[in-house]
């Protein structure tokens, strides 16, 4: 044998002398792997949220209506100086948390049936059952509220068939949470919101009750502690991360909607609104700009807090 | 201990009505959006309905703005779709075959456009299309589709990469197939159920979307953008709650679908949408 | 064994920097063809990196790999006559059997009845017949293993690389496998290289293994010469038990300063009162404790100064040491020629 047999016949062809280009060389096949979808990203999205970001620094001339494309904090002052905002982002900051709140009470007891008793097969129906809402239909399960909600819908029809009506006409009676119709309340907003963003609370506690291992529950009724002892004390602060992962969802997806409250509630806005209304309406975009600044903001205050309860752990 | 205590944990009564009362409340507003799609009322939303017809069926099929719409919705999802799966894969690849600077930025990079309220990617690109003077077109909306897609693909075809040995790149070089061959017959059938689920997936999520769509729709109406059109100013409630059971059904059958391809293995991730 | 006198793998002054991280520090060895040449060594010795290095996973920051007379420096593995059995296994989950051993020649263009014919050959000899069309997620760890081998030998390389292929298999398991390896390799007649970390499995496979520790090779030879002559203090410890006897017990043992080791089984216990033989170095040492091991016993002896020296013995053949209580004072004697010194 000659000793050339130690190395096979090399092809010469291109794709051939391109891939040994490539496996010799890992961070040019690493730069070409990552360059498009940086691009698009970078260029496009941040590209995108840095301009915006950068309109909150500039300012519409009260005259023109134009924008001045002059550094300013004029846009910030007034923004920060009208009492009507501040109503704005304290009514949708009122909101997000008790959406959040509900949405934790209604999920866990769905995650820890689906964790701790449901079967397999059981298991795998109420997993699917969780996922096809969070993925799908989101205008679609809005709409389905209108129907449920309306003076003439199911909601009135049961409470009458029950001789309840009173009972909902003195709900709605209630000063700030009630109103004409249910759908036209803040009662109404409320249960809109819980029911859209339940599916991302849900599966964040699943996931962190999953993590709980089967021995230390054994361990815990092993050291003489009841079954309601051992979920107070042991499952109950193991799920917590999961819950506040989920109510990263909760709470930032409440701030940012702009299409629930247009659709069921009242005609005060809520923060998604005042975006909109600022872009479209008043095509005032430094406003709006400087307004999207706050859910940002609010986010990021609630992810400092979040990160220390362990929620990223959970996600 | 109880006798029944062997038999293994099981659930109280509260605690079962608790998580039936919870997934009823997630399902039956759909049931209730089928129902209605069958109403013979058309004025308003009474309940009982008064009457049971498919004739609606039929009206909505007829109507050239729905056509258009739907046909416009599937376009945007399917081209959308598409540029997700390249780009996300090829993040995914990167991210799993090495660790580099900055890796942890790149995943953040590629979630941001689902974890920051929807408003502010839609806002954001709307004013960008502004400033680049650029028309509201088919890619307008293909291109605000694609970005918030990435994330699905990326997220699905990780975990799957992340569960393949790189022992099986190596072993088929070892074994004489150079890169395009390794990819074609090692890489892509290792990673084609999880590339199909999140393209599904991503297929459903953007056939749905509504908040970044508006902003970068412009004159043009996919079908979400028609249906809110109906919700804030109802003009025909029949048509809206057939269009209301296609979208379900056009969005429900990509995501079933998903889960049983990637069923044995937990990829779908659910968490983050 | 040197057939041509062109080694089939030449390591000439290699290192591989991973960082700061010296894996492979300077390591120079040659193996002949158709040796059985094993790399042992505790993990993150660098004997795996090595292993890479001449499959070609990884490129030498420094120095030369030769293949067959060839730098093989930027050629990639697969443009290398060299195959892998991997640690673990690595099939290809979405191939049959078949396919899995198929794999090379599919690649390399083999009409498919030929590959099928070919195929099922190689699994007759791996004793694998008739699983042709498994998936390997229906095998057992023995029989991917084999898989394993099958697919890496189909392609004839001209060395074959085997990366721990035994360490997910239980011991019994293990022994039969080394046997039929060590016989499959006599078979064809190529080149096995061979990572370890189980010093028992290199010492009865191999024609020679080299000892690695932190990146460099700290000793080369045959099993017998690494096993009676360790050249350092880890090669001693990690090649076998030992004793490894310093200070002031070295100088009765060796008769001059410095570190020496004794295998256990070198060691003679007999009573004081046996006539002392010459040419024979003995220390006295009261019995501390004696631990059965089916064929042998260890015994520790605490020999005067405080030192405790293991002595491995049949107890039952041979030794004139009628009284095993701990305490009973005995005698150590051991062959000048098995007093190994070794490098501190």
């Amino acid at each position: 044998m000659t000793s050339s047999a130690a190395m096979l016949p090399r092809e010469s062809g291109f794709l051939q002398r391109l891939s040994s280009g490539l496996y010799l060389r890992p961070r040019l096949l690493l730069f070409l792997l990552l360059a498009p979808p940086l691009l698009w990203l970078g260029v496009i999205y941040l590209g995108s949220l840095f301009a915006l970001l950068a309109q909150s620094f500039f300012a519409v001339d009260e005259f023109s209506g134009m924008v001045v494309k002059e550094f300013t904090l004029a846009t910030y002052r007034d923004f920060l100086t009208n009492p009507a905002n501040w109503d704005i982002i304290l009514r949708t900051v009122v909101m997000a948390a008790a959406v959040t709140l509900a949405c934790a009470v209604i999920a866990f007891p769905i995650a820890y049936y689906m964790v701790r008793f449901a079967g397999m097969r059981l298991k795998a129906a109420m997993y699917l059952g969780v996922m096809l809402p969070l993925w799908s239909s989101y205008l679609v399960r809005v709409y389905s509220w209108k129907l449920i909600l309306a003076k003439e819908g199911i909601i009135s029809w049961f409470a009458n068939q029950l001789h309840l009506g009173w009972a909902l006409d003195a709900w709605l009676s209630l000063p700030v949470i009630g109103g004409p119709s249910l759908s036209t309340s803040y009662t109404g907003t409320f249960v809109v919101f819980v029911y859209i963003w339940l599916p991302f609370m849900i599966l964040p506690v699943v996931a962190a009750l999953e993590r709980v291992p089967n021995s230390v529950i054994e361990a815990s009724g092993d050291l003489g502690a009841r079954p309601r002892q051992t979920f107070r004390q042991v499952i109950l602060p193991l799920a917590i991360p999961g819950v506040v992962a989920g109510s990263i969802f909760t709470f930032s997806l409440t701030l940012g909607d702009y299409i629930i409250p247009g659709i069921i509630g009242q005609s005060t806005p809520f923060l998604g609104q005042a975006v909109f209304a600022q872009q479209g309406i008043a095509g005032n975009i430094p406003l709006a700009a400087a307004f999207t600044v706050v859910p940002v903001v609010l986010m990021g205050i609630y992810l400092a807090l979040a990160k220390r309860l362990g929620a990223f752990d959970a996600l | 201990m109880r006798s029944d205590a062997r038999r293994g944990p099981r659930a109280g009564i509260a605690l079962k009505t608790a998580a039936l009362g919870g997934m009823l409340f997630l399902h039956i507003p759909l049931l209730i959006i089928v129902l209605y799609a069958f109403s013979s009322e058309a004025r308003s939303f009474t309940f009982p309905i008064p009457g049971f017809t498919t004739k609606w069926f039929a009206v909505a099929f007829e109507r050239q703005d729905v056509r258009d719409a739907l046909g416009l919705s599937l376009r945007v999802a399917a081209t959308a779709t598409a540029v997700a799966l390249v780009l996300g894969t090829l993040a995914s690849a990167a991210v799993w075959k090495s660790r580099f600077f900055g890796r942890d930025a790149i995943s953040l990079l590629i979630v941001l456009p689902i974890a920051l309220p929807g408003i502010i990617t839609g806002i954001a690109l709307r004013s960008a299309i502004a400033i680049t003077e650029i028309p509201f077109s088919f890619w307008t909306l293909v291109i605000g589709h694609a970005t918030f897609c990435i994330v699905v693909v990326y997220n699905n075809v990780l975990a799957r990469f992340r569960r393949t040995s790189g022992a099986l790149i190596e072993a088929s070089m070892d074994l004489g197939a150079n890169g395009l061959q390794t990819l074609r017959y090692v890489i892509l059938p290792n990673i084609a159920t999880a590339l199909l689920a999140g393209g599904m997936l991503a297929f459903a999520l953007s056939f749905d979307e509504v908040i970044v769509t508006t902003f970068t729709a412009g004159q043009q109406s996919t079908l979400p953008i028609w249906m809110l059109s109906q919700l804030l100013r109802p003009r025909d409630r029949p048509v809206t709650n057939v269009v209301a059971v296609f979208v379900i059904a056009v969005t429900f059958i990509p995501i079933i679908a998903a889960f049983y391809l990637t069923r044995d293995t937990h990829d779908v991730s659910g968490s983050q949408k | 064994m040197v057939a041509n006198g062109v080694p089939a793998v030449r390591f000439e002054d290699v290192s591989r920097l991973f960082g700061d991280v010296r894996a492979v520090d300077r390591v120079s060895f040659d193996v002949a063809d158709g040796e059985f040449f094993s790399m042992l060594g505790p993990s993150g010795s660098g004997k795996t990196t090595c292993l890479r290095l001449i499959a070609g996973f990884e490129q030498p920051s420094s120095g030369h790999v030769q293949v067959h007379g060839i730098n093989v420096e930027g050629v990639p593995p697969y443009e290398r006559d060299v195959n892998t059995v991997f640690q673990d296994y690595a099939l290809f989950p979405h191939m049959s059997v078949g396919e899995n051993v198929e794999y090379g020649l599919m690649i390399r263009k083999v009409p498919k009845p030929e590959r099928k014919k070919r195929a099922e050959e190689m699994l007759d000899l791996v004793k694998l017949s008739g699983l042709y069309a498994r998936k390997p997620s229906q095998l057992s760890g023995g029989q991917r293993q084999r898989v394993a081998l099958a697919r890496a030998l189909i392609n004839h390389p001209r060395v074959l690389l085997l990366d721990e292929p035994l360490g997910a298999l239980d011991l019994k398991l293990r022994e039969s496998m080394q046997a039929e390896l060590k016989s499959i390799q006599r078979q064809i007649g190529i080149t096995f290289v061979y990572v370890t970390h189980d010093q028992g499995e290199a010492l009865a496979m191999s024609d020679r293994l080299a000892v690695f520790n932190h990146g460099r090779i700290e000793q080369i030879g045959s099993p017998a010469e690494v096993y009676d002559h360790p050249k350092s203090v880890f090669v001693a410890g990690f090649v076998g038990q030992t004793n490894l006897i310093e200070r002031e017990l070295a100088l009765r043992f060796g008769g001059t300063a410095g570190t020496y080791a004794i295998r256990p089984e070198r060691i003679r216990i007999e009573p004081l009162t046996a006539p002392l033989s010459p040419g024979l170095a003995a220390v006295e040492g009261r019995i501390g404790g004696i631990t059965y091991l089916g064929s042998t016993s260890r015994v520790l002896v605490a020999v005067d100064g405080g030192e405790i020296v293991v002595v491995e013995t049949n107890l039952e053949g041979g030794t004139a040491m009628p009284d095993r209580q701990p305490g009973t004072p005995v005698r150590l004697v051991v062959d000048r020629k098995h007093i190994q010194s070794v490098a501190a």
